[in-house]
């Protein structure tokens, strides 16, 4: 394997008597989209938050692009190439869907707070903002407020925030989490799109999608990574098919 | 041309406002250009507060303390003028002036500072605790000053003269007027800029989302501690001008009851309006003055007027006002 862009190495989170992640690791090469699954409760969203910098490993690290990054603050790890979408999700409610985006992109230029100008005239801001949204087909829903989108918009809303920050790894947490069919299969595509563009650790429920867009896939279970492997390994792998998939590879869950 | 009803009514207070103290003179009523000036005062330690309260979502409730400190450094400066003892002569001699040239900048320059340390604190919590804190430390500094024995204590520290502004007489109520009334408006021309600059963006975004801001990357304890900073200043030289406006000060400058005036002036107005601090004051100061002929205990009414403003008018009057008149801002 090349020098991998993200690998997780013995990462243990406790809340209380709770170990939510107990010695979880994994790798991930550049522009591989790799899936985490597992039942409620595995460690999946307490792991992306350690690597998104929300939270602090108890023990274990993090290394990105040939960097040690267990400990930098979540607000500086955007700006190595690192960016996240939540489990439930967080926009500005207030704030058009185009201003979201804009933020987004005002972050990834470096903030520069000592501008006067109108941020909402800012072509520098305004242009690469607009073409996310468009990519992720709201282009014509760019002047309607956050709160005023349907869900399954929204969720779109968050992947232009994150292709904004032009990462080179992006965490999804659960993108198509309480989506519709119709919804759901747009986002699958337009992740689908993204393939080799970007790595990603998407986090997903969904089996048809994790099947459908991930090159590798790790399986977890009681915060630990119990196997990691290609999509057709990890149908075969018996070990998984007894803790997850059931024994006849039905729906989980 | 038709002129929006907004901008219409931005335009027809901006007039009132210039030719008051002629409409005063006219019709009598010479001690109304005294009552716009304080109204004015507290307008703009409203537009300070509003910065991080209404646009920062943080909210302070000690907030005086910069209002006293403003107040108290343009009080303590004039005295030592008076008397014509230094100030300090330790690393070097600092004696009093009572040029507002030195002496407002310098209150700002104070109040920005204490906002920075108090600030450094209070930030690193969020919510109530933040609440509690920022009025811990007004009311530190409010103690601070009723044992300053040396400029008053409790008692306070009449100032001997207004501050000495080039070739305009403060002294005169009208000058003075006109010169709080250009603050106020160049204050509110500083918040319109800024709360549509990125630095306004950024910090409306963490009072909405602020885990969000940080995981898009933004430093947002810093972003907020630098509006904290900044509100401070505003609010420390609307101290400065009130001493100058009273020509005395005291602890009670510092009060928390006075905190929470500000407060007040800000939710009646309009949280996160750019005009609403202004229309907050003059609604507070009528309700102020109907309510305490009334009783004395006039708070008691107030208190359930302000609560019913903010359930009724999230945007507070300004806010409900500018919906009206078809135009969010
Ligand atoms: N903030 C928290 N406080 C206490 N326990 C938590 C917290 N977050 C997660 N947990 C617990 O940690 C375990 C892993 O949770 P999580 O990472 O959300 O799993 P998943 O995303 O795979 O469903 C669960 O048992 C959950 O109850
Ligand atoms: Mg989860």
């Amino acid at each position: 394997m090349i020098e991998p862009l993200l690998s997780l190495d013995g990462l243990t989170k406790s809340y209380g008597a709770v170990v939510a992640c107990n010695g979880a690791g994994l790798q991930i090469a550049p522009g591989e989209a790799h899936a985490v699954i597992g039942p409620n409760g595995a460690g999946k969203t307490t792991l992306i938050g350690m690597v998104a910098g929300e939270l602090r490993p108890d023990s274990g690290w993090i290394k990105f692009a040939g960097r040690d990054i267990t400990r930098l603050p979540v607000q500086d790890r955007p700006a190595l190439g690192l960016a996240r979408s939540f489990q439930i999700t967080s926009v500005f409610p207030r704030f058009s869907a185009l201003d979201n985006v804009a933020l987004a992109v005002q972050a990834q230029a470096g903030g520069n707070f000592g501008s006067w100008r109108d941020a909402r005239q800012d072509a520098d801001l305004r242009a690469p903002a607009l073409a996310c949204l468009e990519r992720v087909g709201l282009g014509a829903r760019a002047e309607i407020p956050a709160r005023v989108l349907a869900h399954g918009e929204q969720r779109q809303l968050e992947l232009a925030m994150v292709l904004a920050s032009k990462p080179r790894l992006v965490l999804l947490d659960e993108p198509t989490a309480g989506m519709g069919r119709e919804d759901s299969a747009r986002m699958v595509a337009l992740l689908a799109g993204l393939r080799g563009e970007v790595a990603m650790l998407l986090v997903e429920h969904d089996m048809d999608a994790v099947f459908a867009l991930a090159e590798r896939i790790s399986v977890m279970l009681g915060g630990r990574v119990i196997a990691t492997g290609t999509p057709a390994e990890i149908r075969a792998d018996v070990q998984v098919r007894r803790a997850y998939l059931g024994e006849d590879g039905a729906e989980p869950c | 041309m038709s002129v929006p009803p907004y901008r219409a009514v931005l335009f027809a207070g901006l007039a009132f406002a210039l030719a008051l103290p002629l409409l005063a003179g006219v019709l009598g009523l010479d001690y109304a250009v005294g009552i716009a000036t304080r109204i004015l005062i507290l307008a703009l330690a409203g537009i300070g507060l509003n910065l991080i309260l209404g646009f920062g979502g943080m909210v302070s409730f000690g907030h005086a303390a910069f209002f006293g400190l403003g107040a108290y450094t343009v009080a303590i400066l004039s005295h030592h003028d008076m008397t014509g003892e230094a100030f300090a002569t330790w690393p070097f001699e600092i004696g009093g002036t009572v040029a507002a040239i030195l002496a407002w900048p310098l209150a700002m320059a104070v109040c920005a500072l204490a906002a920075l340390v108090i600030g450094a604190i209070s930030l690193r919590t969020g919510g109530l605790s933040f609440i509690m804190i920022t009025l811990a430390f007004a009311q530190m500094l409010f103690f601070f000053f009723v044992s300053l024995e040396t400029y008053g204590g409790d008692d306070g520290l009449s100032l001997l003269a207004r501050s000495s502004a080039g070739p305009l007489d403060l002294h005169d109520p009208a000058q003075f007027y006109f010169l709080v009334l250009a603050i106020v408006l160049l204050a509110l021309a500083v918040t319109a800029r800024w709360s549509r600059a990125r630095f306004g963006l950024a910090l409306q975004g963490i009072r909405d989302n602020e885990r969000r801001m940080r995981a898009l990357g933004f430093a947002t304890t810093r972003t907020k501690l630098a509006a904290f900073v900044i509100s401070g200043a505003i609010v420390g030289l609307a101290g400065a001008l009130m001493a100058n406006h009273t020509e005395f000060v005291s602890p009670s400058f510092l009060s928390w009851q006075r905190s929470g005036e500000i407060l007040a002036i800000v939710v009646l107005g309009g949280l996160g309006t750019v005009f609403g601090p202004v229309v907050g004051a003059v609604v507070f100061f009528v309700l102020e003055e109907v309510l305490s002929q009334w009783t004395q205990h006039w708070m008691i009414v107030f208190g359930p007027l302000l609560v019913l403003a903010v359930l009724f008018a999230k945007q507070g009057l300004w806010g409900l006002a500018a919906q009206k008149l078809a135009r969010h801002d």
